[in-house]
């Protein structure tokens, strides 16, 4: 270490040169020192030495860059231009990956296909638009019509992957730290040396550039074992404007986008933090911000809960703050608490905690779900309690329902093959004008253990997944008596809980995955192999459970339905289509009856080819055979063997019925 | 009709085949006897004894007068099928795993083990068919050991001088039968183990089972694959059906883990193909545990199948079955 001197000041130079045995040494000395704030005036940089080289050597002229010609793509969101209004899906299948198109019968087809495609799984942006595949070397985005390389990601390793609400960037996770070797490439899509270490990339769609990396926080339990990492790591908010993170028991870090600078420069401190869930978008939110943008105005803030458990003698809470205004909106103290869970409506709504409470003397744990309805002025709380543990919470999307699944089963939370445990289902609603929620109707004695509202809400779906004893799907109509076409009118005088209809039951065996697709009509099943190997593939069924297709397939892994995105039409134009509704459905009839005549033909044709196909080289196989035989000098045995006469066996069957021995005495 | 359950055997089937008549079915398991029966009634007409190990495998003639089995006590031994009695017993340093008769009744293929430092080998054998077939040559006339994968499978082609071979890796190869080398070769036939062979009556195409979940029709002299039978469950058997343009699929969940799966996941059903249309047509439940071997008579009246369960199921077809035409009035050449 060599510390240049000023003799003539009395100081040092204000730098030093500092030799390191190995370049790890010196990478290591980088990423801890580099940018290190002595105080506040006197930050800490380090240069490498061969960089100081470097750019002395850099050539000073300018030379101007070639424009690049610019070349046309192909729109991205092709799929919805589909004259079919057909919906896509994704398959995953030992190395196969396939798009198809799912539509009616006839025009279910294979939209790409490609061998190898992947090396772990494939994923789907959350708006559609791209379609994502994982590979050592990191993440590709695909798209357009004729699927081709969209965007790369040069995260080697990469095993997760999450795309922020507005598909405007991406977080990948990695096991293995970054290792930036020398010589490697560089620039902004690339990592740098300073970025050795970290798990967590955050990088931009559109240009592919690298924002910001992070280390993977892995909250400790309470022993201080390990527990599994929250993925994603990363929460957005629904704008894509701020991305949060959290330290568990410390702080919520939110970063500004795109520049990912801390907000403020301070992360939020919060002690004892555990989660926290940002704030779903409505329609009407949407709207909302729209129109404050175009009046320059400021859009509303967001908002942000989160909760801690109790630490000394303070109790859990519960807080809902805004962002960017970090005002708290409120609060809510909880005791006896094991574990929250908050659950957003996904209009933003309503916010439920699921609040497992012990007893005093935390033998028995118990449930309550404390409703904040986000709307209404200072967020008025409402407390449904039960006395069972409650497994799963949905919220019926765009609704103001919700379904639990609870059970006492005290086979709850030790699983073990074979055993199937008991749950009850229950639908809630809320009621209007009092504002508190209503059990609608309750399904004791079920084993589902998976609740999957359909995009549209009304109709849900009841599975019993994952397990290998059963696996039953019921499909529920939580409005069976209600007409869509008067669905303006309020009529919600209708008597408590009667809508509810069982339309039908079905089952996949050993089914893994239960996924709707986007317009809320399908529900695809799927078992794949990467839990178990029983009887692999995916079964795609109507909202009434009828199947509609099944198909067994050996090393069957992943089914996606690819999402789309929110519909362009205005609410006006939307209720003119559900005006003309009938209309629409008389052609769309005189479609399918059409349809269904050409099928048979088709299928028919197909058989007859194969038939001729085989029938012919039958005959070719024959004479070529014949031909053979007669070279060996062999008899040809075309004439068939004379028919043999039939022999008539008879069987004699002596049957002793009875015998009977009789005395006679003279 | 009801099938007929033969209960004659203790331990798990490991083959059966009907004779060319078709009224005799013989059956071999693993509790060292050979069985045949009436395919009639069902009744049993006697055994072969005399193994001392798990029979793997047995072929008759085309005259219903011999008999030739192969068992793990690693001999090969010729039966006369008439008086039950063992004509002739050849010796070999490993067990017998595959034997078959060749069109003309003169010759007999058979695969042996690959075993304790001895290589898997096919042996050709003369048969005498002179006198009472007792005197038979103890030496093959063709001897020789294919390189790779180990043969499993094997039966003689259209042509005697050639022999199909299916092997462990899913290969499946012709092989010259004097000299021994390798005529053709179809390597991606299955990708696992190839479980079971057997011949359309004129021996121009073959179908063959495999652990891969499949079973595949293969042209005879060029080894091209001309249909694919995908099902969900390893194949331990294909049978070609007389009569109808079917093919008969059994197998089910390996031995080995049928303890812990249920009927419901271990599919030991018997499935029904349709041969050139690739379409599953129907299945036949019975056994309790896996269908190791499939045969099918002979005219197409009735088929057989063997399972690890220790039974033999016959099962006539019954009116509906000839007059059921699934797929309308397709003329089909067999």
């Amino acid at each position: 270490m060599y510390l240049p001197w000023d003799d003539s000041t009395g100081k040092s130079k204000g730098f030093l040169f500092a030799t390191f045995k190995t370049a790890e040494d010196a990478a290591y000395a980088m990423a801890a020192m580099h940018r290190h704030p002595f105080d506040t005036k006197h930050t800490f940089h380090i240069t490498r030495f061969t960089d100081v080289e470097r750019y002395i050597n850099i050539d000073e002229a300018w030379v101007e860059p070639e424009p690049e010609t610019y070349k046309p793509r192909e729109h991205l969101r092709a799929w919805l231009g589909d004259s079919q209004g057909r919906d896509q899906y994704a398959t995953y299948r030992g190395d196969e990956v396939e798009v198809h198109w799912h539509g009616k019968p006839s025009q279910c087809e294979i939209a790409h296909a490609r061998n190898g495609w992947t090396d772990l799984y494939v994923s789907w942006s959350p708006l559609g638009t791209y379609f994502a595949t994982l590979h050592r070397q990191g993440v590709r985005l695909w798209g357009g019509s004729s699927w081709e390389a969209q965007q790369r990601f040069a995260h080697p390793f990469v095993k997760l992957i999450d795309f922020s609400p507005n598909e405007k960037f991406i977080v990948t996770w990695s096991h293995d730290p970054i290792h930036v070797p020398e010589g490697a490439q560089q620039g902004p899509q690339y990592f740098s040396p300073e970025d050795e270490g970290n798990n967590i990339a955050v990088w931009d769609i559109k240009t592919g550039n690298l924002l910001r990396t992070f280390p993977s926080a892995t909250p400790e339990g309470e022993d201080g074992t390990k527990r599994q990492m929250q993925w994603p790591a990363m929460k957005w908010s629904a704008d894509d404007q701020f991305v949060g993170r959290v330290t568990p028991s410390q702080q919520i870090s939110v970063y500004e986008l795109p520049s990912m600078r801390l907000h403020d420069k301070k992360s939020i401190k919060i002690e004892g933090v555990v989660d926290f869930e940002w704030c779903p978008h409505g329609d009407k939110d949407r709207e909302d911000a729209e129109k404050a943008v175009a009046q320059g105005k400021k859009p509303k803030d967001n908002l942000l809960a989160y909760w801690t458990p109790e630490v000394a003698n303070q109790p859990a809470r519960v807080s809902v703050i805004s962002f960017p205004g970090r005002n708290i909106m409120r609060q809510k103290n909880l005791f006896n608490v094991t574990e929250c869970k908050l659950y957003w409506q996904n209009q933003g709504d309503f916010l439920c905690v699921k609040v497992d409470r012990h007893t005093k003397t935390k033998k028995s744990i118990f449930c309550n779900l404390e409703i904040f309805r986000v709307r209404e002025k200072d967020f008025p709380v409402e407390v449904v309690e039960l006395k069972d543990a409650v497994t799963d919470f949905s919220w019926e999307p765009k609704g103001e329902r919700f379904a639990i699944i609870s059970s006492n089963d005290p086979n709850l939370g030790n699983p073990a093959p074979g055993v199937t445990v008991k749950t009850d289902v229950s639908f809630y609603q809320l009621v209007r004008g009092k504002g508190d929620f209503k059990l609608l109707r309750s399904l004791p004695g079920r084993t589902s253990n998976t609740i999957r509202w359909s995009p549209r809400g009304r109709h849900v779906v009841l599975g019993t997944v994952g397990s290998t004893s059963k696996s039953e799907l019921e499909f529920w109509d939580l409005d069976f008596n209600f007409d869509e076409s008067r669905r303006e009118g309020a009529n919600q005088e209708k008597e408590w809980g009667t809508g509810i209809q069982l339309l039908g039951t079905a089952d996949h065996y050993a089914l893994t995955d239960a996924e709707w697709d986007p317009s809320g009509r399908y529900l695809a099943t799927s078992a794949s192999a990467w839990r178990h190997t029983i009887e692999n593939g995916y079964a795609i069924w109507d909202f009434r459970g009828q199947e509609i297709e099944k198909h067994v397939l050996d090393r069957f892994k992943q089914f996606l339905w690819r999402p789309r995105p929110r519909t362009l039409l205005t609410k006006e134009q939307q209720r003119q289509i559900r005006r003309n509704l009938k209309e629409y459905s008389r052609q769309f009839d005189e479609e399918d009856a059409a349809d269904e005549s050409n099928v048979s033909a088709e299928l028919i044709a197909q058989r007859k080819r194969l038939v001729d196909e085989w029938n012919a080289w039958r005959l070719r196989a024959k004479e070529e055979l014949a031909e053979e035989r007669k070279k060996r000098g062999k008899k040809v045995n075309d004439e068939k063997a004379p028919e043999e006469e039939k022999e008539e066996i008879q069987v004699w069957i002596d049957e002793v019925i009875e015998q009977i021995e009789e005395v006679i005495i003279e | 009709m009801r099938p007929i359950l033969l209960q004659g055997h203790e331990r798990s089937l490991t083959q059966i085949k009907f004779n060319r008549e078709g009224d005799l079915l013989f059956s071999c398991s693993k509790d060292h006897v050979i069985n045949v029966w009436f395919t009639d009634n069902g009744e049993r007409l006697g055994t072969y004894d005399g193994h001392n190990g798990t029979v793997w495998t047995i072929d008759v003639d085309s005259q219903s007068r011999f008999l030739v089995s192969g068992s793990a006590d690693n001999t090969m031994r010729l039966w006369s099928v008439e008086t039950g009695k063992c004509l002739y017993e050849w010796e070999f340093p490993t067990a017998v795993k595959r034997v078959a008769f060749s069109e003309d009744d003169d010759q007999v293929v058979c695969i042996t083990e690959q075993r304790m430092g001895h290589q898997g080998a096919i042996r050709v054998f003369d048969i005498n068919r002179e006198g009472d077939g007792t005197d038979q040559s103890s030496e093959p006339i063709s001897f020789f050991n294919p390189t790779g994968s180990k043969a499993v499978v094997c039966a003689f082609a259209h042509d005697p001088s050639l022999i199909i071979t299916g092997h462990e890796s899913g290969k499946v190869a012709l092989f010259n039968a004097k000299t021994g080398e390798e005529v053709q070769g179809n390597t991606r036939a299955h990708l696992d183990q190839v479980t079971d062979l057997q011949l359309s009556p004129d021996r121009s195409y073959f179908v063959t089972s495999s652990k891969d979940k499949t079973a595949r029709l293969h042209d005879t002299r060029t080894l091209l694959v001309l249909k694919t039978y995908s099902t969900e469950t390893p194949l331990n058997s294909a049978a070609i059906s007389q009569g109808k343009p079917y093919i008969l699929l059994g197998g089910g969940q390996d031995a080995m883990s049928v303890t812990t799966t249920s009927l419901r996941q271990g599919k030991f059903e018997t499935r029904f193909w349709h041969m050139v249309l690739e379409e599953e047509v129907g299945r036949v439940k019975g056994h309790f545990g896996p269908v190791n071997t499939i045969a099918v008579h002979p005219k197409g009246t009735c088929y057989a199948s063997g399972g690890e369960d220790g039974f033999v199921r016959v099962h006539h077809f019954d009116e509906s079955y000839f007059r059921a035409k699934p797929y309308g009035d397709l003329e089909i050449e067999d």
